[in-house]
């Protein structure tokens, strides 16, 4: 309950913090005052309709990133599985990609996190298929790079076919997840997908927590494996759809919140779930405050920061599996 | 305002002077019969000041309606992909370049003993009879060029205006791009009688314009960039529901289009639809 109330309390006073955060030369007090007065003065526009979706959307992304990764990770029981290691992200890219390319977006917006999450439902069905229902490192690791892999190659072809000039620069974007100058027509379109990705992969917990035992004592408990593995896969291709079609693959975040919240709540998968939505959401808020701050101006990518603090402890998560995977 | 433009003035003339007494001393070459252009610019300054049939080959760029303000005259002309292989072998007698021409295509062509003229971009609209003038002496025909410059000086007198109250612009294009004054395109814009925001965010070229800072800036009017073919995410910021937030902001669409991107007398044409657009604002209050 403490560890509940700690991060909650710490993602409120980032969602702040990153309220606060911008080029803008303005004083804390005023830009609250500016937010909730919503007069149409400049300042409250740029606290309305520029700062208040991009620190919103950052919340909601880490959240539901946490919370697949923790999903992910009790289903295989590895804590390798994460939905960008394991192309799950990538392959949303390239949904939202052919849908924003073939023109399909603009005649039905919800067609970009449609077709994101249709791209993620095959790709974690392709993990599942190929890695096993128990998920062992070294299929799980080797599809992972094949499929992220292909899709980040088919992203590229898609972009680089493009008639449009700067459509060969939006690659960096997919590959590498920004929250620059997004509004709340993305707020409103992620919005629905990731609730109803949450809600599928909250009501886990259970069958997590059972399948801990193995699976044969987790049916015998009254666990139905088959439905549950359905929960995950939707679940997790609602949710990493979702927030890669608004805001490009953002990876890592599923690695880092689970493995170092774990040990907080007694490796128990159920609480890991709440807890790592909790922590993916004050990690993402974090970071995207950190791109503001350390080079204003320069649109700097989120991937780049999560790649820095997660790579580090990718390999060393590798290097505790080595005996494993030998 | 007049007192301003003067001295640019002077100066462009002189250099006009310059350019053709230079052309004059060299003027022992005959005027050249087989040109080739490999740039958009040089293309449209060609098609202005060229004899018939001296112009062999343009570039691509040249016939599309999207980038070329004479795409239509160009359609008479075979086009080339500007590479030096495909340039050489039309044996032109002069290549009429860019100083954005890959370096090591003019490299190529010089040392192949072609003479290549190279065609530095307009950074304001002064520059602009200073390139009539440069390609009116590369083509020998300085009579045209002469002509030409007159027609310019006299459209552009007509259409400048210094306005008691400049409204505040800003131009805004792909990846929250904006150009300062010191650019042809931030000339345009003081031409048809309105003030740069960029200048006030410190930008006296051009630069990234953070989309938060350009609505705390809250201009008058937005002009935005050109809409390119296809979708990309860059182009998004000129959708933002911020930019339609603010009350007082105009959003005037599509307007920096082919006309803005060479020196060339048609930024005339831009000056003219911008100083149309001040005048709406000013009908509106």
């Amino acid at each position: 309950m403490r560890l509940a109330l700690g991060l909650s309390l710490l993602v409120a006073a980032l969602f702040v913090a990153s309220l606060l955060s911008g080029q803008a030369p303005v004083g804390a007090k005023e830009s609250l005052a500016a937010l909730i007065a919503g007069d149409g003065t400049p300042l409250s526009v740029v606290m309305r309709e520029i700062r208040l979706p991009r620190a919103l959307l950052a919340a909601m992304i880490g959240a539901v990133l946490g919370l697949s990764g923790a999903a992910m990770q009790g289903y295989l029981r590895n804590p390798l599985a994460e939905p960008g290691l394991i192309g799950v992200s990538g392959a949303s890219a390239l949904g939202a990609v052919l849908a924003i390319q073939t023109g399909l977006s603009l005649m039905f917006p919800l067609a970009l996190p449609l077709a994101a999450l249709a791209m993620a439902v095959l790709a974690v069905l392709l993990i599942l298929m190929l890695a096993g229902p128990r998920g062992a490192s070294i299929t799980l690791i080797l599809a992972g790079i094949a499929i992220s892999a292909l899709a980040g190659a088919l992203t590229s072809l898609a972009l680089n076919l493009s008639p449009n000039p700067f459509a060969a620069a939006d690659i960096v974007f997919w590959m590498m997840g920004s929250l620059a100058d997004r509004s709340f027509t993305h707020v409103w379109l992620a919005l629905p997908f990731m609730a109803i990705g949450a809600a599928l992969l909250a009501s886990l917990g259970r069958g997590l927590d059972a399948l801990t035992l193995g699976e044969d004592a987790a049916q015998a408990l009254g666990v139905n494996l088959p439905g549950l593995r359905l929960r995950l896969i939707l679940g997790t291709a609602a949710c990493v759809g979702a927030a890669t079609a608004v805001a490009g693959a953002i990876g890592f975040v599923g690695l880092v919140v689970p493995h170092l919240l774990r040990p907080a709540v007694g490796a128990r998968p159920s609480a890991l779930l709440w807890a790592s939505s909790l922590g993916g959401a004050t990690m993402v808020l974090a970071a995207d405050i950190a791109v503001r701050e350390l080079l204003p101006a320069r649109d700097l990518k989120l991937g780049v920061l999560m790649a820095l603090v997660g790579a580090p402890l990718f390999l060393h998560l590798i290097y505790k599996t080595r005996k494993e995977m030998a | 305002m007049r007192g301003c433009v003067r001295p640019s003035r002077v100066i462009s003339l002189i250099a006009a002077l310059v350019l053709t007494g230079a052309a004059a001393l060299a003027g022992t070459a005959p005027a050249p019969k087989r040109v080739v252009s490999v740039n958009l610019c040089t293309d449209q300054l060609a098609l202005l000041l060229a004899a018939p049939g001296q112009i062999l080959s343009l570039s691509h760029l040249s016939q599309d309606p999207d980038s070329s303000s004479m795409a239509e005259a160009a359609r008479a002309y075979p086009t080339n992909g500007s590479g030096a292989e495909e340039v050489y072998l039309l044996a032109p007698d002069l290549v009429l370049a860019g100083s954005f021409t890959a370096a090591s295509t003019v490299q190529m062509l010089r040392t192949l003993g072609i003479r290549v003229e190279i065609f530095a971009p307009a950074q304001s609209l002064a520059d602009v009879p200073e390139r009539i003038a440069q390609m009116g002496a590369a083509l020998g025909r300085e009579a045209e060029a002469a002509a030409l410059i007159a027609r310019f000086r006299a459209d552009l007198d007509r259409l400048s205006a210094t306005p008691d109250r400049r409204p505040r612009a800003a131009l805004y294009y792909v990846n929250s791009y904006t150009v300062g004054d010191r650019t042809l395109a931030g000339d345009i814009l003081r031409a048809a009688g309105f003030a740069n925001v960029a200048g006030e965010a410190g930008l006296a070229r051009g630069g990234t314009l953070p989309l938060e800072q350009l609505i705390l800036l809250a201009p008058d009017v937005i002009v935005s960039g050109r809409d390119y073919p296809g979708q990309s995410r860059a182009e998004e910021v000129l959708d933002h529901p911020a930019l339609r937030a603010l009350p007082g902001t105009r959003v005037a669409g599509t307007l920096t289009d082919r006309d803005w991107i060479c020196g060339t007398p048609m930024v005339l044409s831009a000056v003219e639809k911008l100083r149309d657009l001040r005048l709406s604002l000013e009908g509106n209050e």
